[in-house]
């Protein structure tokens, strides 16, 4: 059980925790993440580590309810318990010192570009950071930010906060002044990570973007988190989650997030768990009258199981 | 102290053990047959789900022996004066006496005999590949049926569960040593029952969140009830096994740090053969296309057919084309899985024939028996999918058996012009793993092999790196359960000598 110790909206459905892993605090790096289970019947859920205090033996979480889980997660508070929470996981950022990097946060991304950031920061390079969000209430972290850049550049969608636009547009700009970057990393959506990858390009900036892909175990045994990088299968939990923007391919990403589009709709809108929890009891029962599928498939296929349903055959009895 | 939670507490489990419990007594047989005469008691066969049944739920197929089934069966021992099958049982389980046991009605007494040797007999009874070992050696089957050594070694450990009466080996006083162990499959469990009996104190450390590896995420419930596992490893904790989920060794916690700053003693990593090897083929990442490893952690180890239950999904099987390449275990278990979760055709694609099929005879057998269908000698070329990127078909290419290759299996070779595609929404591959690179990744001086196995000692289990042993699948490559407990049992009789002796 992990205790949570502090809880609070940083935005609309944004929330900030601090929970208690001494184990994950003392070892996490910029650019890894965890898996948690909200609840005994829970999803495994990769999530960004946004900062860790190793004295304290805390990590911190920044978590956007977007599905079933995440809003599940959301609805603790301090005080409350996650039943498991592993990592860290994935590869961390290659922080070197270069000269000048601009740091890219999307929305939630922000809170996961941020540690890198700091990182970038306190390895001496010139830090540029251009956040964004849909409107003012969903730019997260603008102090925090603030403290490790050296210049930052927030925008909106509609123009609530800072300049009105996309990020991109911001990089644009950043790209052409001096002193021109030479890495950008960005982090939030999926369309706006490819659109800063189209934006430096052209002009061969090293850009490096922090994946999402759906997971399962976080180990690398499952594989159901590849990404197609350079042509090749990529299993992000393992080799990532960080990988050259400009290698990356976006759409097969974009498809397979979409994988359980229809069942994610059915989560939302069924009970909550705990109302549930007969699913103790295995599914479907022997001796229950059943609509056969295996008869209706294979007509022509011969098995044993055509004579059925039969009673079950008695052990042979002898003596 | 804390109640220890026992597999016997479990409603559940005493409706999954359907194993009758003789409630009158029964004679046993003091007089044994004359070989003659137990020859011609004709091997006793194990009542199942009728196919057409357990098509549609997840119940273990196999209903296990009844007493006086186990009994007959028991009888048929000729008690050889060396057993074959016990030297070609990979932990030496006493297979002769444990049946005699049988035979004189003392099934606590038997499965005690085999807890000597074996701590998880309620799983190998039911996964172990015996037509291989125990009973392929059986010198019965020279002449007709082995005798069915798996399902009375699965009689007495269900026996012992029901009553309750789990006869846990004595534990040797506290040496105050302690061990840590990497992965909660079978050869970490086996390990950890074998040191915790020597007075080692012993902790597990899994990455997941539930204890028992394949047996748990890969092994489904139809062949191993999850709830064996749950009881088999209580009796661990009853053994003073400690187990923490959650950690996953390498990125949360060291080797180097494990034994210089959590002053464990010795380390065995047994941490599995875990990383999904796919087809290299376009197309295999679309939607639809899963490792089994995937494929069976979401529905074992996540309860995926039970959604929304739980929280984890699966792509939708029903009443759509299951395809599943591959020919072991994992492709059996994956298959009949899709068709449990409704697919309107669910096949095996194989690219060699029947005969070189790796997979164990009861389980191709099952699979038959449930409408699974087998393309033999057939091999894919390319996943085709449509514009949302979701798997529609697959390009098919036949194949003939050539010359035998390096295995001295015949290799398949494509023939030509046998290109052809059939429609599919689902494919799982079941090819085989490499080893987990985690530990490894994170140990600069374990060494390892061209495939990421670590390369330890065969009798010693002795890594490169001092006071770390490893063994089962992350050192032999993806084997059986069995030989990954043997490799456990080996590892713990090593510890036990280092820990003992200090030398190295
Ligand atoms: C679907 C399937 C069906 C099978 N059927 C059969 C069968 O019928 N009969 C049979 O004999 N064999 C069968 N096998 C093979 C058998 O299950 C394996 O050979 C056996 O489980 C290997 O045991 P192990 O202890 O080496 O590893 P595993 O059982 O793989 O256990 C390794 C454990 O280590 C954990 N781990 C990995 N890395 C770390 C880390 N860094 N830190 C902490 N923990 C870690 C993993 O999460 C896992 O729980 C089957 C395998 C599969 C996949
Ligand atoms: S999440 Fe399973 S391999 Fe990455």
């Amino acid at each position: 059980m992990f205790r949570i110790v502090e809880a609070r909206f940083l935005a609309p459905e944004v929330k900030l925790f601090r929970i208690e892993a001494p184990r994950i605090a003392r070892k996490r790096l910029p650019g890894q993440f965890v898996i948690l289970r909200v609840h005994d019947h829970g999803e495994r859920i990769p999530l960004t580590l946004a900062d860790s205090d190793p004295a304290a033996g805390t990590i911190t979480l920044v978590v956007q309810g977007v599905g079933r889980s995440t809003r599940l997660l959301n609805a603790l508070e301090a005080g409350d318990t996650i039943p498991d929470v592993v990592g860290p996981l994935g590869k961390p950022s290659v922080i070197e010192k270069v000269k000048t990097v601009v740091v890219i946060g999307g929305g939630l991304g922000t809170a996961i570009a941020y540690p890198t950031a700091k990182a970038f920061h306190e390895a001496g390079s010139h830090v540029i950071s251009i956040i964004g969000g849909r409107s003012r209430a969903y730019v997260i972290l603008e102090d925090e930010v603030r403290a490790v850049s050296d210049r930052v550049i927030v925008t909106t969608d509609d123009g609530s906060a800072g300049a009105k636009g996309f990020v991109t547009e911001r990089l644009a700009e950043v790209i052409q002044s001096d002193p021109r970057p030479d890495l950008v990393l960005a982090i939030g959506p999926i369309p706006m990570m490819r659109a800063v990858a189209e934006v430096t390009r052209p002009v061969g900036i090293a850009t490096v973007v922090s994946l999402n892909p759906i997971m399962v175990d976080g180990t690398g045994m499952c594989g159901g988190c590849r990404v197609i990088v350079d042509g090749k299968p990529r299993f992000a939990c393992v080799d990532g989650p960080e990988f050259d923007a400009h290698q990356v391919d976006f759409q097969i990403l974009t498809q397979r997030n979409a994988m359980y589009r229809a069942q994610e709709k059915t989560a939302l809108e069924s009970p909550p768990p705990a109302a549930a929890s007969t699913a103790e009891v295995p599914a479907g029962s022997p001796g229950e009258p059943h609509d056969c599928r295996m008869v209706r498939a294979i007509p022509e296929l011969d098995g044993v199981w055509r004579t059925c349903p039969t009673p079950p055959t008695a052990p042979v009895s002898g003596s | 102290m804390a109640h220890v939670p026992h597999a016997s507490d479990c409603p559940r489990l005493r409706f999954l053990i359907r194993t009758a419990i003789p409630t009158t007594t029964f004679t046993p047989m003091s007089h044994p047959l004359s070989p003659k005469d137990r020859m011609k008691i004709p091997r006793q066969p194990m009542p199942e789900e009728p196919p057409c049944e357990r098509a549609h739920h997840f119940l273990e197929v196999n209903r296990g022996l009844d007493a006086a089934v186990a009994q007959r069966e028991a009888l048929r021992c000729l008690e050889c004066k060396s057993p074959r099958c016990v030297s070609s049982c990979p932990v030496g389980v006493k297979v002769r006496e444990f049946v005699g046991l049988v035979v004189a009605g003392d099934y606590l007494g038997a499965a005690a005999k085999i807890r000597e040797d074996n701590v998880l007999p309620a799983v190998t009874g039911r996964v172990c590949p015996q037509e291989t070992q125990c009973e392929g050696a059986c010198i019965l089957g020279n002449k007709g049926e082995s005798l069915a050594i798996g399902y009375l070694e699965r009689f007495v450990a269900d026996y012992e569960i029901r009553t309750g009466q789990t006869g846990l080996p004595a534990r040797a006083p506290l040496t105050g040593k302690r061990v840590a162990i990497v992965g909660s499959g079978p050869a970490g469990l086996s390990c950890a029952g074998d040191l915790a009996q020597h007075g080692h104190e012993v902790t597990v450390l899994e990455a997941l969140h539930e204890i028992g590896g394949v047996l748990v995420y890969g092994i489904p419930e139809f062949r191993l009830p999850k709830d064996i596992v749950r009881g088999e490893v209580a009796n661990l904790e009853r053994l003073g096994v400690s187990f923490r989920t959650n950690v996953v060794v390498g990125p949360s916690v060291t080797l180097d740090e494990l034994m210089k700053e959590e002053g464990y003693d010795a380390v065995f990593v047994a941490t599995g053969a875990g990383l999904p090897i796919f087809l290299n083929l376009p197309g295999e990442h679309l939607c639809g296309v899963y490792s089994a490893n995937e494929f069976l952690t979401r529905i074992n180890l996540m309860k995926a057919h039970e959604f929304p239950a739980y929280d984890s999904p699966v792509y939708d099987c029903r009443d759509r084309d299951v395809m599943v390449f591959g020919g072991g275990n994992t492709a059996m278990d994956a298959v009949r899985m899709a068709r449990r979760l409704g697919a309107r055709t669910a096949r095996i694609v194989y690219r060699r024939s029947a005969e070189e099929m790796p997979a164990r005879a009861e389980e191709a057998k099952h699979a038959h028996e449930e409408g699974i269908e087998f393309l033999y000698l057939t091999a894919p070329l390319e996943f085709v999918g449509d514009a949302q990127g979701r798997l529609t078909s697959v390009k098919l290419q036949r194949m003939e058996l050539g010359a035998p290759d390096a295995s001295g299996r015949r290799s398949p070779v494509p023939i030509p012009g046998s290109e052809h595609e059939l429609p599919l929404q689902v494919a799982i591959i079941a090819i085989g793993n490499r080893g987990n690179p985690l530990v490894p990744g994170s140990t600069p001086d374990l060494r390892t092999t061209r495939h990421g196995y670590i390369i330890a000692d065969p009798e010693s289990l002795k890594t490169s790196k001092r006071g770390v042993f490893a063994g089962g699948d992350i050192v032999t490559g993806g084997a059986t359960v069995i030989l990954a407990m043997g490799a456990g049992r080996k590892a713990a009789r090593a510890i036990h000598e280092f820990l003992v002796s200090g030398s190295w």
